[in-house]
């Protein structure tokens, strides 16, 4: 079995640093520009498209390091009502990150727009046009979009929870710093220390 | 250990407070990134909903220039446009064209005779996979200078005040060129007749990176027949597109697309000032219609006539309309394809160009 471990590795913890980023900008860049008739409106649809696209080739890679490195294990002492929402809520996090750009890419096609990666880089249409479809897929993906909001603001408020009130050393698991994996797992040491 | 230390200490309290400040405040800038928090922010759905008639939208159809009839055809490329371009349109050849001729109105049911403006939305493809996409109006200007003002113009026409038009024309002294088009202009008595402007500048950008502003304009071949919309009520609420369909059965309409560049210093964020008349000018290719299409059912029913998808070699200028008609036209398009079950479907009666 792999040795226990405190610390997700440095390439987890870049790609969910970076991955946060996007992620967050994507929800402003795509609340912003379905409310502006401004000439920001052109970069923002197109940036979202971008980013979009990085966000999903990033969480397949992502999944991978993911498969291979597994993950350190939450703390024994955590409420099991808890342990229930992290692994839920993990689950559904990874879910969204796949099925929201995909679901925008289709979106695009059941429209009949070109799907542009950026610059002349196109990508295919994955769905014939159709207006069923399309009002179908528009539903999801922005519903869908203010459900992944909230779980991001509920996920980043349970992070601040195990970083400032249980400082239970989950929070050090994904902490960008330090990049070594060697420091004592931080659940170990007196929490007052 | 439970779920918080024991006792709760008022470190303990603090830091909840601060969690509830800081997830609060995300929140908060999601929502005023939103709008939500900016009543008076000019949206695209604002601009959409400005557009519906009194009686609310006509649900299905486009949420302006609702009426209007599809065409099938090609655009001949001469060549010449490649000097200013390196967009594969202007390579010489021909590409299949898609478009439709329209009346801006929100009422696809409006006589013909009641509708000052006439358009073509027109959609080329080209081998190398890329699209232009152009909506064109045959006025020589566009009524306002922003889409601000063009908002507070619908509002304005729309409003039951006697003094709301005035105060727009007093605060947008631009819109006399346009006031003075539609007044005077002779009308037409076909589509055929009719020449159609893009308004908006794009930039052209050619082979060695050379960018241009430029609008374009579709002439008609057919010389125009003019007439007043008095007479033209006489020839029936439909006559346009019954006549284009017999038109076009009879033989394949034309028109030469001419760019205009802009000489510096020219105006090209503002659709509602033209430029001089001895500005350089380039006939880069024909559009033929060949074909009319039934309206119900068509091919044009599930396209959106999109002024930003462009080829490359062609980009938006600083001409603040193309953003925001293709955010409006996006919400014209996402709520026609969501009532798809109002739209009339099943063609019951013969309509103008089918063949029965």
């Amino acid at each position: 079995m792999t040795p226990v471990r405190h610390r997700f590795s440095p390439l987890q913890r870049l790609l969910h640093w970076l991955m946060a980023i996007c992620v967050i900008a994507m929800f402003f860049i795509g609340v912003g520009m379905v409310s502006t008739v401004m000439p920001g409106y052109l970069p923002l649809i197109a940036i979202h498209k971008t980013l979009g696209i990085a966000i999903l080739v990033l969480v397949l890679l992502r999944l991978a390091v993911r498969v291979h490195s597994g993950a350190p294990s939450l703390p024994a002492d955590l409420p099991a009502p808890m342990k229930l929402a992290a692994h839920l809520s993990h689950y559904a996090l990874y879910g969204l990150m796949i099925v929201m750009p995909l679901l925008g890419w289709a979106m695009l096609s059941a429209a009949e727009y070109p799907v542009v990666l950026y610059g002349k880089k196109f990508l295919p249409a994955i769905l014939p046009q159709s207006a069923a479809v399309h009002t179908l897929l528009w539903n999801a993906h922005y519903y869908l979009a203010f459900a992944f909001f909230a779980l991001v603001l509920l996920h980043f408020a349970a992070a601040l929870l195990h970083a400032l009130v249980r400082r239970d050393g989950v929070f050090e698991t994904i902490a960008p710093l330090p990049l070594r994996d060697d420091a004592a797992p931080a659940s170990a040491a007196p929490a007052d220390a | 250990m439970p779920l918080f230390p024991q006792p709760f200490s008022r470190s303990t309290l603090g830091s909840f407070v601060l969690i509830a400040g800081v997830v609060g405040g995300v929140a908060a800038a999601f929502a005023y990134t939103a709008g939500w928090l900016s009543p008076q922010r000019l949206t695209p759905g604002k601009l959409v909903e400005a557009l519906a008639p009194p009686g609310g939208p006509a649900l299905g159809r486009r949420r302006n220039h609702a009426k209007g009839i599809c065409f099938t055809g090609v655009f001949e490329a001469n060549g010449n446009g490649a000097a200013l371009s390196n967009a594969y349109v202007f390579t010489k050849g021909q590409y299949p064209a898609l478009g439709r001729f329209n009346l801006a109105t929100p009422n696809p049911d409006a006589a013909d005779s009641t509708v000052r403006i006439r358009g073509m939305g027109l959609r080329i493809a080209t081998p190398d996979g890329q699209e232009w996409r152009t909506a064109m109006i045959d006025s020589p200007v566009f009524p306002a200078s922003t889409p601000q003002a063009f908002h507070a113009l619908l509002l304005a026409s729309a409003s039951k005040d006697p003094n709301a038009m005035k105060e727009f024309v007093a605060a947008n002294p631009g819109f006399a060129n346009f006031k003075a088009w539609a007044d005077s202009a002779p009308w037409t008595t076909s589509f055929a007749q009719d020449r159609f402007n893009s308004l908006d500048a794009f930039i052209f950008v050619d082979d060695f990176g050379v960018r241009r502003a430029g609008r374009w304009s579709l002439l008609p071949a057919a010389a125009p027949v003019a007439t007043t919309d008095a007479d033209l009520a006489k020839l029936g609420p439909d006559f346009l597109e019954k006549e284009i369909a017999e038109r076009v059965r009879g033989a394949p309409q034309r028109w030469t697309m001419a760019v205009t560049i802009a000489n510096s210093g020219d105006p090209t964020n503002d659709p509602s000032r033209a430029w001089p008349e001895d500005r350089r000018t380039v006939d880069v290719g024909t559009l033929i219609v060949r074909q009319t299409e039934a309206e119900p059912d068509g091919p044009c029913r599930d396209v959106n006539f999109d002024p930003t998808v462009l080829p490359s070699g062609i980009a938006i200028s600083d001409d603040p309309f193309p953003a925001a008609r293709s955010s409006a036209y996006r919400v014209s398009y996402d709520l026609r394809t969501a009532e798809a079950k109002d739209y009339p479907y099943t063609v019951t009666h013969t309509v103008a160009g089918a063949t029965p």
